[in-house]
């Protein structure tokens, strides 16, 4: 069996973005892009199940700009077999990128896709389920513990309260959760192997897909600052301070 | 104009960021109505139409919904959508799940983790951890919405005086099943409800530590308990405890932080607590920068002090 693995460029984790100066947006200019740590998670969860033989192929596909290759020769480095990129320089948002992957399930008839829960970017937690929707799948969000057995695949996930155990029927979707698995480094061999690998490209025109947006970004603003307060010199008074001063005991 | 509000409850009762996102809807303007899809889910149903504000509850009650699966969920909003402008669920493990879904069957984008109505066509919502909040309009005829709890105040749960409709279950769909749940029990209060929560980090060094160290002062507190992923990653306490982007977004009265150095992530799910209150032996640790109170010192001496003297 094959899984599509969608994976998305990102403003690197480490990064703290500012908001631009004009508020239109924030400042992504020369700063450090990766691939988003829970496409990267499935990835990993990915190479697990063919390394299993429970899957036959790895396909990762990536939306976006034509940087997008390099985050999809990432996921191959870490193990994808090969890559799909539908590249546009439009802004692309989670329903949009729902009906692009759609498409590409439609040609590749993969019976699991494996994407991250969200994006740290947009923080949208959208597009899995979306597409499970729009394909008519079921879905097992926030994976922490995935076991495919035949035409079936039993998810553990995480939720409020603690954890659930679903099964659904393949094909399907699943979203992955932090604790899913630790994925691993590529190494230089296979970073160097990940160049030779097949990447198709694709445009959101040959998938007879509309990518308008729908959503208008009006404005973006600076957070309400925190103000840094005040050491206390001991506990006695951190006690008279949340007494007296903060009276919130 | 009418709001349907998507009830997150165990069947018995409404969870309490369903309130929080009847408040979203009354802010929106217009009706507001609201969907309990569960099985034998008739006091929760009852709930709801006693929450002020509510003038109707859509009763969909079924085996299909006894496990709250979001695929059959989904199903059962969209076939009471066409009456509706705004779709709104909370932004909880539950409606994370259901809420895209709907909008995808609807053709409709979603507007995630509003902490803000603008009008009824533009909202606020953090994006990027946080660090920035974005204004964004919808131009699409039916709005679907994820609320954060925390940003709108909780709806009175008495005092309205709505009516409870049954409506046609949906069929179960067939495409997943329920078979276990593991809850962690607990008689404190829920994380995201709390007024006060004690909070642990790597800092503590062991689950074993993390219960020694926090617990009693939970417990002088009446707190609820959460941990940095750091924490929870490291096996110290379940998932259900992470505080932070991708975990609870959280904004008690008083945040009390323990050996948590405080990434962005981190600070993300806690930074709209009313008092953060830091304990850490690193003097330039981040979480200095958020907290109204820090206190720079061995967590393990600090604490038992902190306990006796409260």
């Amino acid at each position: 069996m094959k899984i599509l693995v969608p994976v998305k460029r990102v403003v690197d984790y480490n990064v703290k973005v500012r908001v631009k100066p004009d508020n239109t947006g924030v400042d992504i200019a020369n700063v450090k892009m990766s691939m988003n740590p829970f496409c990267e998670i499935a990835v990993e969860e990915a190479v697990r199940l063919r390394e299993k033989s429970v899957a036959t192929e790895v396909i990762a596909v990536s939306a976006g700009v034509v940087q997008c290759q390099e985050t999809l020769r990432n996921a191959m480095a870490i193990g994808a077999d090969r890559g799909i990129l539908i590249e546009t320089d439009v802004e692309l948002q989670p329903l949009a990128i729902a009906k692009l992957l759609k498409a590409i399930v439609d040609k590749e008839q993969p019976r699991l896709v494996i994407l991250g829960k969200q994006a740290i970017d947009d923080d949208a937690n959208q597009t899995g389920q979306m597409l499970a929707a729009l394909l008519g799948w079921g879905q097992a969000t926030f994976a922490s513990k995935v076991e495919v057995a035949g035409d079936v695949a039993t998810v553990t996930r995480e939720i409020d309260g603690g954890a659930e155990t679903v099964a659904i029927k393949l094909p399907a979707i699943i979203t992955t959760d932090l604790r899913l698995n630790e994925p691993r480094y590529a190494t230089l061999p296979n970073i160097m192997k990940a160049k030779k690998k097949q990447l198709d490209i694709f445009k959101p025109a040959d998938l007879a897909v509309d990518v308008a947006p729908r959503l208008t970004t009006l404005r973006v603003d600076e957070p309400p600052k925190r103000q840094g307060g005040v050491k206390v010199a001991d506990v006695a008074a951190l006690v008279d301070k949340l007494k007296n001063e903060a009276k919130v005991i | 104009m009418a709001n349907l509000v998507i009830a997150e409850h165990d069947h018995g009762s409404l969870k309490a960021a369903t309130l929080n996102v009847i408040s979203a809807a009354i802010a929106i303007g217009g009706d507001v109505h609201v969907l309990v899809a569960g099985h034998n889910a008739g006091a929760a149903a009852a709930a709801a139409a006693q929450v002020a504000g509510v003038s109707k509850v859509l009763l969909a009650d079924s085996e299909a919904h006894a496990h709250l699966l979001p695929e059959n969920a989904a199903a059962q909003v969209v076939a009471v959508a066409a009456a509706y402008s705004h779709i709104l669920a909370p932004a909880t493990a539950y409606g994370k799940g259901v809420a895209p879904r709907v909008a995808a069957l609807l053709d409709k984008a979603q507007i995630s983790d509003i902490i803000k109505v603008v009008d009824a066509d533009t909202f606020v919502r953090p994006i990027y951890a946080g660090n920035a909040y974005a204004t964004v309009k919808s131009a699409d005829s039916v709005k679907v919405i994820t609320v954060r709890g925390t940003a709108f105040a909780a709806a009175a749960p008495s005092g309205g005086s709505g009516t409870v409709e049954t409506v046609t279950s949906v069929a179960d769909c067939g495409l997943s099943s329920f078979v276990s749940a593991e809850i962690t029990k607990s008689e404190r209060p829920e994380l995201t409800a709390a007024k006060i929560i004690v909070s642990g980090g790597r800092g503590l060094g062991s689950g074993e530590k993390y219960r020694d160290v926090l617990t009693p002062l939970a417990d002088k507190l009446n707190a609820a308990m959460g941990a940095s992923r750091a924490a929870v990653d490291a096996g110290f306490v379940p998932n259900d405890y992470q505080v932070g982007q991708t975990g609870k977004i959280v904004a008690p009265d008083l945040y009390i932080a323990v050996g948590i150095s405080g990434a962005i992530q981190h600070l993300a799910g806690m930074k709209d607590s009313k008092v953060i209150v830091a304990i850490n032996k690193d003097p330039d640790a981040p979480i200095f920068g958020v907290a109204d109170y820090g206190l720079v010192g061995d967590l393990f001496e600090v604490v038992p002090q902190l306990v006796a003297a409260l």
